[in-house]
């Protein structure tokens, strides 16, 4: 598979909030079957069936058939992969944010002391 | 529709008008965003911003600012290829909101919305998931230790 189209699948199957929250309940409960699912979401237990096979095309679940049901559970490896591209953005913005906060309050404490300073004749250095 | 939404604020000690300063003049951006930014703050004004500028591979992506209420609202269209118009599939929106918060003091706050709507063609998408990738890997456990509470392994 090429890398590209492997992140793409990834991607989307992480972009649908019924999926994120399949992938919740079975990391919560280690492992769970459609039936077991459709008890706590508010969707069929077909549309479920239909994203834990998607789950696993991606990767994200491996399936096991014991008798009628198939039992999921949660690769791991792969969801930390997943939540990394969610998250990611959030943690770059952190950084961001963390940066503007310090030279906004670099630059009004400049300002602060430009004018304390402005009585006394000292010429102050300018930061915005 | 938003489902990959990221919002994120914080308090700034310093008044609404310096923070707005910081996030919207050029030579300011330089300093906590791209390595060169052209980007005026009003509303339909295209420009560019530059990451990685000392290397080989510069990687250029077009902004368009959407809104600009000063001092209260920033927000603009971004990632999409340079030269190209801004749309909701080959961009993400970004708007900041800053709030007074008594005196001298800003909540500022983050919304950048979309993601899930990028309709990349593959080369640009696969830059832009390298480009996450770098800090999945630093990030990798505590991005599991989000998403999953209780469920992650100690180092």
């Amino acid at each position: 598979m090429n890398p590209s189209s492997d992140d793409d699948d990834l991607w989307e199957a992480m972009a649908d909030p019924t999926r994120r929250k399949l992938l919740d309940l079975l990391v919560a409960h280690g492992h769970a079957t459609a039936t077991t699912l459709t008890a706590e979401m508010p969707v069929s237990r077909q549309a479920i069936s239909k994203h834990l096979l998607l789950l696993q095309r991606v990767g994200l679940v491996d399936g096991q058939r014991q008798g009628r049901e198939v039992r999921y559970e949660v690769r791991e490896q792969r969801l930390a992969e997943a939540t990394g591209a969610l998250s990611e953005v959030a943690n770059r913005w952190d950084r961001r944010l963390r940066t503007i906060k310090q030279l906004a309050e670099q630059a009004h404490a400049a300002d602060r002391s430009k004018s304390a300073d402005s009585g006394g004749g000292h010429s102050p250095r300018t930061t915005l | 529709m938003d489902n990959y939404t990221i919002e994120r604020e914080i308090e700034i000690e310093a008044p609404v008008e310096v923070v707005w300063r910081t996030i919207t003049e050029p030579q300011l951006i330089r300093t906590w965003f791209s390595d060169a930014a052209e980007i005026e703050a009003r509303p339909g004004a295209v420009g560019s911003l530059t990451f990685r500028a000392d290397t080989d591979a510069p990687n250029v992506v077009g902004i368009t600012v959407v809104a600009a209420d000063r001092p209260h609202r920033f927000s603009y269209r971004w990632v999409y290829p340079p030269g190209e118009r801004a749309t909701e599939a080959n961009s993400t929106l970004v708007t900041f909101t800053l709030v007074a918060d008594g005196e001298g003091r800003t909540r500022l706050r983050v919304v950048e919305s979309g993601l899930e709507q990028m309709d990349m063609g593959d080369d640009e998408k696969q830059k832009f998931l390298e480009q996450h990738r770098h800090g999945w890997q630093v990030q990798g456990d505590r991005l599991r230790d989000l998403f999953a509470p209780g469920h992650a392994s100690s180092p």
